[in-house]
């Protein structure tokens, strides 16, 4: 994808969170450390809703298996009774948003979870599902999937290396 | 960087990096004590033993609140197994532990290298509590992480470390970490506990309390006693509080901004006055909230991962 | 026997060169028949004395015999050992003397007497008691006797009965509970120190004393620069004072310590280089003019625990004459010089009729090879403790053959 598609994408993505949450019953959006924070950004600008930083270093299944790190989560509202949009820049196994979901819980109890990806590359290795996707890219287990957001990056584009 | 260390004997060999690494992660864990739910399953099975030779609540305390917001299993230790007392050694009370699988030792012993020596015998993490005069590695982390949180930076700031030096593990972790991350450090206090010897490791000594805080960014005070072994080195804690006491008259030479930090437990009217303790530039107790966030830290990084052989 | 062809070393008669050297009924002999053994290449001397081990015995066989002592000793190329009194009893009568010198040895063991009984330093021992059992030397030695009115008397008795007098230099309030040199490591490591002057303050009092009542006193390890400027003054002057070092205090510094390993921790302590230097100078210029090992043996049980609280001290006979092989290999001393340290000197110190290869001297002889490489593996020990800090070490010279009343203890 390049910038003016991933742009597209999230004009369509902010729509459609919007359509599926029409009353005003406390929207946030939480982006997932570390390209899930500017994609929330992005989406808040066009949604005017709250936002809050997630990072799942304490949460992750797999500890055991690298070197340890966390960073900061910052959520300075009130997560209790939030319809809470988790946003991250790939959806892969899974894993990730089963750790976002367990750390966001330690925050309070949402009303609802939802999810908002800008890439699904299937491989699900757990049983969750997205609730808005930018673009579905199948892909073979040995690629990999690189979201560059000019925040974080420099430019905006998304590449599979193989 | 990756954080590659499975224990914490001391300041003194970690770098400018992991430092800098360490308090960036207790940042994350400082958020978590402000939570409703104050715990992440990151340590869950692990087992840490407190291992406290040389009593202490308040670091014992810290640690085990540590572990547990970590779900760690905490087992407190307080026993003399220094091998001073006929019966079971040192060595052999920490194997005893490590036949239980315990996966992480805090250990706070009153002989200087006691982690070390544990740490060439055991597989589990070992963590340095306070070593004798050693080094007290975590308090050093917290008194940064506090005045990094006040002051924006370390580097280029007058910290002066004010008291018994000497027999001091938490000066002497101090002065590591402060002269790595670019502070100016000063020592103070009586000749016979801060001998020029110090000046070999990059601070300036002084015994003039007035010279000392004049400019001081940062006011470390450290607890004064007067046991067996330093009765020759001062003659009382009247004279010690009269020329070296951090009284209402020298804290009103202070610079206005100037931090005021202590250990603990403080002895009121000694090394502090009393109401400078609980005035609104004391961050004591700021530092014990640190130190639980710091403590955090060290044992997620070194127990809760996979570190590079 | 005849010893073939080596570079014969004998400093008492000013002898350096290739020669035989022949043996008969435990005497050295002009000539003789028998087994020949070839020397060539290797250097032939005379017994090498070390003058300050501790062989435990009476009291902790657990930590070493005499027996295991004196096997490292002729491991270590010497025949003659002088043992130290701070036993269990001490030896501060004839009786545990007695005991001494009929415990099993492969090598000559001449034992020290105490100066104060109990070596607690408040009364005289029977002195004259403890010489006719046979004591070379008094010394309370792993203590130090506080009280100068007490060294004074002890001084002065001793000469009575021409016994030199050794000291362990030590001021007990200065030194207090130190555990490793006071300087930067000590204050770097929080562990507590023991200033050089302790040291000196008492080696400066041996010299006064030893002035006083013209007898000699011996200052035994000595490990400070201080010390060995004090000597050399005092020497100079003529005064009755000598000196001794130990390999590990020309060889090893106090940065040694800085992990905490047991195996640097002895009494008095490893200090700075320019200490270290000052002992080379100080057996250079002779102002030190013996070497001993200070061999002192701990059980692995006692040495494996946290530093303030381990026994001071480590095993050496067997790394002796390596290392100090190299102060020849460095040009501190002459290979001559060196061996005088291990023979003439003590033998004079002490009126042992030892250290020489005179015709009608006791066949005690040691044979060096003195470039062999080989590692020291403390394992292999011939002693019944493990406490060195050189294991591991690849050295240089070692004794191939050890002749005591000429039967060979040691190849």
């Amino acid at each position: 994808m390049d910038a003016a598609a991933i742009q597209r994408a999230l004009t369509r993505m902010a729509h459609e969170i919007i359509e599926r949450n029409p009353d005003d019953l406390g929207l946030a959006l939480i982006g997932i450390r570390n390209h899930g924070v500017p994609i929330a950004k992005r989406l808040a600008a066009q949604l005017n809703v709250p936002i809050g930083e997630l990072d799942i270093g304490m949460h992750r299944d797999d500890l055991a298996l690298r070197p340890p790190r966390v960073g900061v989560s910052q959520i300075t509202f009130d997560v209790n009774g939030k319809t809470i949009v988790l946003v991250d820049d790939v959806l892969f196994t899974g894993r990730t948003i089963r750790a976002a979901m367990d750390e966001l819980n330690d925050f309070g109890r949402a009303r609802q979870i939802q999810l908002a990806v800008l890439i699904d590359r299937g491989h699900r290795e757990l049983p969750i599902r997205p609730d808005f996707v930018g673009k579905n890219v199948p892909t073979a287990l040995t690629e990999r999937v690189r979201v560059h957001l000019a925040e974080v990056d420099g430019h905006d584009e998304v590449v599979i290396e193989k | 960087m990756n954080w590659q260390r499975k224990n914490l004997l001391g300041i003194q060999e970690l770098t400018t990096d992991e430092i800098i690494f360490l308090l960036d992660s207790a940042a994350a864990f400082k958020q978590v004590g402000e939570r409703t739910i104050k715990k992440v399953p990151s340590l869950r099975g692990k087992t840490l033993v407190n291992l406290f030779i040389e009593p202490s609540t308040r670091t014992r305390t810290s640690f085990e609140l540590a572990a547990k917001r970590l779900s760690a299993d905490v087992i407190n230790i307080n026993t003399t197994a220094s091998s001073l007392v006929k019966g079971e050694t040192l060595k052999d009370t920490a194997l005893n532990l490590e036949a239980l699988n315990a996966d992480i030792i805090v250990i706070r012993h009153s002989a200087a290298g006691a982690p070390h020596f544990l740490a060439k015998f055991l597989q589990a993490s070992i963590i340095n509590a306070g070593d004798g005069a050693h080094e007290h590695p975590t308090q050093a982390l917290l008194d940064a992480f506090t005045i990094r949180e006040k002051k924006g930076r370390i580097a280029d700031l007058n910290v002066t470390i004010l008291g018994d030096i000497l027999y001091s593990r938490v000066a002497r972790s101090n002065i590591w970490l402060l002269t790595k991350l670019g502070a100016r450090v000063t020592l103070a206090g009586p000749s016979t506990l801060v001998p020029r010897v110090f000046e070999q490791f990059g601070c300036r000594v002084t015994h003039d309390i007035e010279e000392a805080i004049r400019d001081a960014d940062v006011i470390n005070l450290l607890r004064i006693q007067h046991e067996r072994q330093r009765k020759t080195m001062f003659p009382s804690i009247g004279e010690y509080a009269a020329m070296f006491g951090l009284n209402k008259e020298r804290f009103s030479r202070t610079k206005p901004d100037a931090l005021i930090m202590h250990p603990g437990p403080i002895n009121r009217g000694v090394e502090i006055d009393s109401e400078i303790a609980d005035s609104d530039r004391s961050v004591i107790l700021e530092q014990v909230t640190n130190g639980l966030a710091v403590r955090m830290a060290v044992l997620f990084l070194c127990a809760g991962g996979k570190h590079e052989d | 026997m005849r010893i073939k062809g080596g570079r014969v070393i004998d400093p008492a008669n000013g002898v350096d060169e290739i020669r035989d050297v022949c043996i008969d009924a435990g005497k050295i002999v002009d000539s003789a028949d028998g087994e020949v053994i070839e020397a060539a290449g290797k250097i032939v001397v005379p017994g090498l004395i070390d003058m300050h081990v501790h062989l435990r015995e009476p009291g902790r066989s657990d930590k070493e015999t005499i027996e295991t002592g004196t096997r490292c000793a002729a491991r270590g190329g010497f025949t003659s050992v002088v043992c130290m009194p701070n036993t269990n009893p001490p030896a501060d009568t004839a009786g545990t003397i007695s005991f001494i010198k009929q415990r099993p040895a492969c090598v000559n063991v001449f034992p020290t007497g105490a100066i104060s009984r109990e070596l607690k330093g408040e009364e005289l021992a029977p002195i004259g008691s403890l010489k006719k059992a046979g004591v070379v030397a008094i010394t309370d030695d792993g203590h130090c006797v506080q009280n100068n009115e007490l060294m004074r008397r002890a001084v002065e008795y001793a000469k009575m009965f021409d016994l030199p007098v050794l000291d362990h230099c030590q001021d007990c309030n200065l030194v207090a509970d130190g555990v490793m040199h006071e300087g930067y490591w000590s204050a770097a490591l929080g562990l507590r120190g023991w200033p050089a002057s302790g040291e000196d303050v008492i080696v400066a009092r041996n010299i006064l004393l030893a002035e006083l009542c013209d007898w000699h006193i011996h200052c035994q390890h000595i490990s400070s620069a201080r010390s060995v400027e004090l000597i050399r003054e005092a020497r100079k002057r003529g005064v009755k004072i000598s000196a001794e070092a130990c390999p590990h205090h020309f060889t090893l510094t106090d940065e040694c310590v800085k992990d905490y390993d047991t195996n640097f921790k002895m009494n008095p302590p490893l200090r700075t280089e320019r200490d270290r230097n000052a002992i080379v100078e100080g057996l250079a210029d002779g102002t030190i003019e013996i070497i001993a090992s200070d061999h002192a043996p701990h059980c692995n049980y006692e040495k494996e625990v946290e530093f303030d609280v381990a026994p001071f001290g480590i095993i050496g006979l067997e790394t002796e004459l390596a290392l100090s092989l190299e102060l020849v290999r460095k040009k501190v001393l002459t290979l001559s010089a060196l061996i005088e340290k291990f023979t003439v000197k003590p033998a004079k110190l002490l009126r042992l009729n030892k250290g020489t290869l005179s015709v009608g001297a006791d066949a005690d002889l040691t044979i060096i090879d003195p470039d062999i490489e080989w590692t020291y593996d403390v394992t292999q020990s011939a002693s019944k403790s493990r406490n060195s800090p050189f294991h591991g070490w690849q050295l240089r010279g070692r004794a191939v053959r050890t002749i005591v009343e000429g039967v060979t203890q040691f190849q």
